[in-house]
């Protein structure tokens, strides 16, 4: 099976290691994977920044890169919504206001071929267990996104519970916000921060040693503020754990 | 900084005030926590609960597709009825109507009904200015007038206090305002309800004019609908001779059917409860039993603009339950308050700007006071999709040109990202200076660093380890 | 121009096309009830509900009814009680406390005064524990339930008795005032913490009666 990898901006620029373990975890399952280099940002920082026509290039370079691929896989749920649920809006709102419907069918060409990791694995793959070895105690933090964009339930919990060695411990109010909200971080940043807050506030209060999540982007944020306050506790994506294995654990870098 | 900078001014810094605020943070947490629990409890209960949902957008859509169809048959069912019927094109045209009203009976005190509409337009005062006082007989809205204070919450408009600070207020305002509050009143809730009973019975028991809003009006029947729990309601329903009541023009359903949906979806999404304690269903007058006189005043003041915006024509919809109040973080954080409109929390976010317009620095913040976590979305019973508009209200923000340095950020960072060699050739410099890096920012940045560290930057990209290990 | 014609006229502006005539019938796929259709087991539900916001529940037979009425206004100490005039006679056969019928001229003060309230419902609802009065026979002017602290109702199963709000609106007439009543009164307005008791009745007896 041939599938793309949307490695996303952040992810390529900021989180690499999310990137290469995703590849490693996909070839390992038997997933011939391909990275076309066309591809860039999402645009949803501009769009849900109020600058809907400033990401239409970015719609089109994205539908572009991926044109011909069956799956389109990514480790990043707040982008899979993006293109899900705001490249056809983008696309009709553009045919609406007189420019073609190019826009509207290069959205809904690519919007059904996007796979969120998680959903890429159970449902596509069908696996659950895919042979990880992580021996650590982990909480794990629902983005909104995934969560509820998305829909993705307890996709990420069970492929948590198949990996050999790790200890999953419940986040109470797993499904409040963390707080980052792409520009909201900066334009609220009072709020946003109260809100790192109170999620840290659970997630330490759990004892776990990793806060797993399956989007970086929140936790850059998080991780942020551990950092700043100077806890232990480490945020690492979900593709990473998945990727670890006993031949090749993984390793804080 | 400037205030315009990064679009910054009213509701950020109002909202930083209020986090800082321990007392209103806890108060605010355990309340919104308690309602949020018990409305999802009630909602389970209820297995075809999206049916209904959908159901109650439907209906919602369908009237106000044909919006001026069925306020002219609320008019005739509710002239045949014996009420009569006012439109008010705006907050000043609505409260000279009700004012005239008033001093057609030759009364100067009014009893009040909880109502969003009344507070929209300012009624009290305008009314206060006509040398007509307005009792609030709501327990919160008590709370809220005898303190002096403003609403923050659309259900609960005194949520931002506890019980000691309310048990405060009724000790030392109550007196100025009628009934003095009991001896040795303690902050027990039962006796808090006790005093506000004895308070404002006197004032039920004397008033000749009320004034209320309505949750539904029933276009087919002619029947207002007020939802309520004290029976606050009730007496001003029933006890006075005169009723009027401001609606706004969205609160029409088509027909006495309509309610089998709403009557379902409100209280489970509010008070978290089967059904709210009292329901009062009028139409017109009636002989020997209530009001000998009813007035309808409808009210547009905004309404009809914001039907014109497709996308945020749906904010209509809002039946008033405050459900996306409850379960908003950043609600539950910055407070009622910093919204700066009587409609605060995810619906006040994206009702405010349309009714009043995106060209005041607090308006123009309100679109952007989200996370766009959808969490309101999902409790909204009927199915307003909030994060939706949001976005499409902070377009309406950038097209008025405010923020000119974020415009030409995005337009900068929009030219790399559909250049990729320009990209990669920025995130290798990015990695090679990366020692340089430091760890809180100038500028508009120091927001992000005040609280958070900046990630590291990885020694490559991830494209440059693709181009190495997959050639 | 009148403001009636501005808005309306800003409505047809905002809607542009007139809408088309109408599409498709509303969707409507929740269910009519979520209880059994079983008056028992209705009885049962509308008798737990009731109870679960704080409504003082009873049941007797037809037969029984008069000494339970008598039995509830004593146990509260009820010296006068006012009753609608078509309140059935033989219900206050064996109540001692004074009656008040209200002749349409009983006012709020002088109700304020009053200790009870007996009255029968136009119907309940038993998913909600909600009573539905209309004004109708044995029920009386709106007032007449509201200022007296203490409401005794009396809902004749089965026959009274529907199973959800859906059922419940086909058996109302728009055109009568109502008021539905689900408990005593209540308020959530302290930190958002259910308590009873502000301006309506505090306490709710319903006599729930079936045939002998």
């Amino acid at each position: 099976m041939r599938v793309a990898l949307f490695a996303t901006c952040v992810n390529d620029a900021l989180f690499p290691a999310t990137a290469v373990a995703t590849v490693r975890l996909l070839e390992r399952l038997g997933v011939d994977v391909d990275f076309p280099p066309e591809q860039s940002c999402c645009g949803q920082p501009q769009y849900n920044t109020g600058y809907r026509r400033a990401c239409e290039p970015l719609v089109r370079r994205t539908a572009r890169a991926f044109a011909g691929y069956d799956h389109v896989v990514t480790p990043s749920g707040s982008c899979v919504a993006m293109v899900r649920d705001n490249y056809p809006r983008i696309g009709a709102k553009a045919a609406t206001e007189g420019r073609g419907t190019g826009l509207a069918d290069a959205a809904l060409g690519l919007a059904p071929r996007v796979y969120e990791l998680t959903e890429f694995l159970t449902d596509v793959l069908g696996v659950e267990d895919v042979g990880a070895y992580f021996p650590h105690t982990v909480t794990y933090h629902p983005s909104c996104h995934g969560l509820r964009v998305l829909g993705l339930g307890d996709r990420p919990l069970r492929l948590l519970r198949a990996v050999k060695g790790l200890e999953l411990r419940e986040l109470p109010g797993a499904d409040e916000c963390c707080g980052f909200g792409g520009t909201f971080a900066v334009k609220n940043a009072a709020v946003s921060a109260a809100m790192a807050e109170d999620k840290l506030a659970n997630a330490l209060g759990t004892g776990a040693q990793v806060l797993c999540g399956a989007d970086n982007s929140c936790l850059m944020h998080l991780g942020g503020t551990l950092r700043r306050r100077g806890e232990a506790l480490r945020p690492l994506h979900l593709a990473e754990i998945l990727a670890s294995t006993e031949d090749d654990p993984w390793r804080a870098a | 900084m400037t205030g315009t900078f990064l679009g910054m001014p009213a509701f950020p810094q109002a909202a930083e005030r209020a986090v800082r605020d321990g007392q209103l943070r806890a108060n605010l947490r355990h309340a919104t926590h308690t309602i949020r629990d018990k409305r999802a409890r009630a909602v389970a209960e209820l297995p075809d609960w999206a049916e209904l949902r959908a159901a109650g957008k439907a209906i919602k859509d369908h009237t106000l597709r044909h919006l001026d169809r069925y306020l002219v048959q609320l008019e005739e069912s509710v002239t045949a009825a014996g009420g009569t019927v006012h439109w008010a094109a705006d907050a000043e045209e609505a409260n000279r109507i009700v004012a005239d009203l008033v001093h057609a009976t030759a009364e100067t005190e009014v009893v009040k009904v909880k109502s969003m509409a009344t507070q929209e337009i300012g009624l009290n005062e305008a009314l206060a200015a006509e040398g007509i006082t307005a009792y609030e007989t709501d327990l919160a809205e008590l709370i809220v007038q005898l303190g002096d204070d403003r609403p923050s919450h659309i259900l609960v408009p005194a949520i931002h206090r506890n019980r000691a600070e309310i048990r405060e207020i009724f000790a030392e305002r109550m007196a100025d305002w009628g009934r003095p509050a009991p001896e040795g009143l303690t902050d027990s809730p039962a006796e808090l309800a006790e005093a506000a009973r004895l308070h404002l019975r006197e004032k039920f028991l004397r008033a000749q004019v009320a004034v209320s809003g309505a949750n539904f009006m029933v276009a087919e029947t002619g029947t207002l609908v007020v939802v309520e729990s004290e029976g606050n309601g009730r007496m001003c329903l029933t006890l006075p001779r005169t009723l009027i009541s401001v609606v706004g023009i969205e609160k029409v359903v088509p027909t006495w059917r309509d309610l089998e949906v709403f009557l379902q979806l409100l209280p489970r999404s509010s008070t978290a409860e089967r059904m709210n304690p009292y329901t009062s269903l009028w139409t017109g007058t009636t002989a020997g039993d209530g009001p000998s006189e009813f007035h309808l005043v409808l009210l547009d003041n905004g309404r009809t603009a914001v039907l014109a915006d497709q996308v945020g024509r749906q904010a209509l919809r809002c039946i008033r339950c405050s459900a996306c109040l409850n379960v908003c973080p950043v609600y539950e954080r910055a407070g009622g308050h910093a919204y700066g409109s009587v409609y605060p929390g995810p619906i006040g976010a994206i009702l405010t700007p349309q009714l009043r317009g995106t060209t005041s620095p607090v308006d123009a913040s309100l679109p952007y006071a989200s996370s766009l976590c959808g969490a309101c979305y999902d409790v909204c019973p009927v199915a307003i999709d909030i994060p939706e508009v949001l976005v499409h209200l902070r377009e309406r923000v950038t097209e008025q040109g405010g923020h000119p340095m974020e415009r030409a950020a995005i337009a900068a960072a929009g030219y790399v990202l559909d250049h990729p060699a320009l990209l990669t050739a920025a995130e290798r410099l990015a990695g090679r200076t990366r020692a340089l890096h430091p760890r809180r920012l100038p500028g508009p940045g120091r927001a992000w660093t005040d609280t958070r560290d900046l990630p590291e930057v990885p020694a490559e990209p991830f494209r440059d380890w693709w181009r190495k290990n997959r050639p | 121009m009148t403001s009636r014609d501005l808005i309306l006229g800003r409505i047809r502006a905002a809607l542009g096309e007139p809408a088309p005539p109408e599409e498709q019938p509303l969707p409507r796929h929740y269910l009519t009830t979520h209880a059994p259709d079983e008056p028992a087991a209705l009885l049962d539900l509308l008798h737990r509900n009731l109870a679960d916001y704080r409504a003082r529940v009873h049941r007797c037979t037809d037969v029984e009814l008069p000494a339970r009425i008598a039995e509830l206004l004593a146990t509260r100490g009820t010296r006068t009680v006012a009753v609608p005039p078509d309140l059935p006679p033989d219900w206050l056969g064996a109540v001692t406390a004074e009656r008040l019928a209200d002749d349409g001229t009983l006012t709020a003060a002088r109700l304020d005064a009053v200790d009870s309230v007996v009255t029968g419902c136009a119907l309940a609802i038993a998913e909600t524990g909600t009573i539905v009065l209309d004004a109708g026979p044995g029920q009386g002017r709106r007032l007449l339930t509201l200022v007296p602290d203490h409401h005794v109702c009396v809902v004749r199963a089965p026959e009274q008795v529907v199973a959800s709000v859906p059922l419940a609106l086909p058996r109302l007439d728009p055109a009568r005032p109502q008021t539905w009543i689900s408990g005593p009164s209540a308020t959530s307005d302290i930190e958002l913490d259910r308590v009873e008791g502000v301006h309506g009745p505090r306490t709710l007896e319903v006599l729930l009666v079936t045939p002998a």
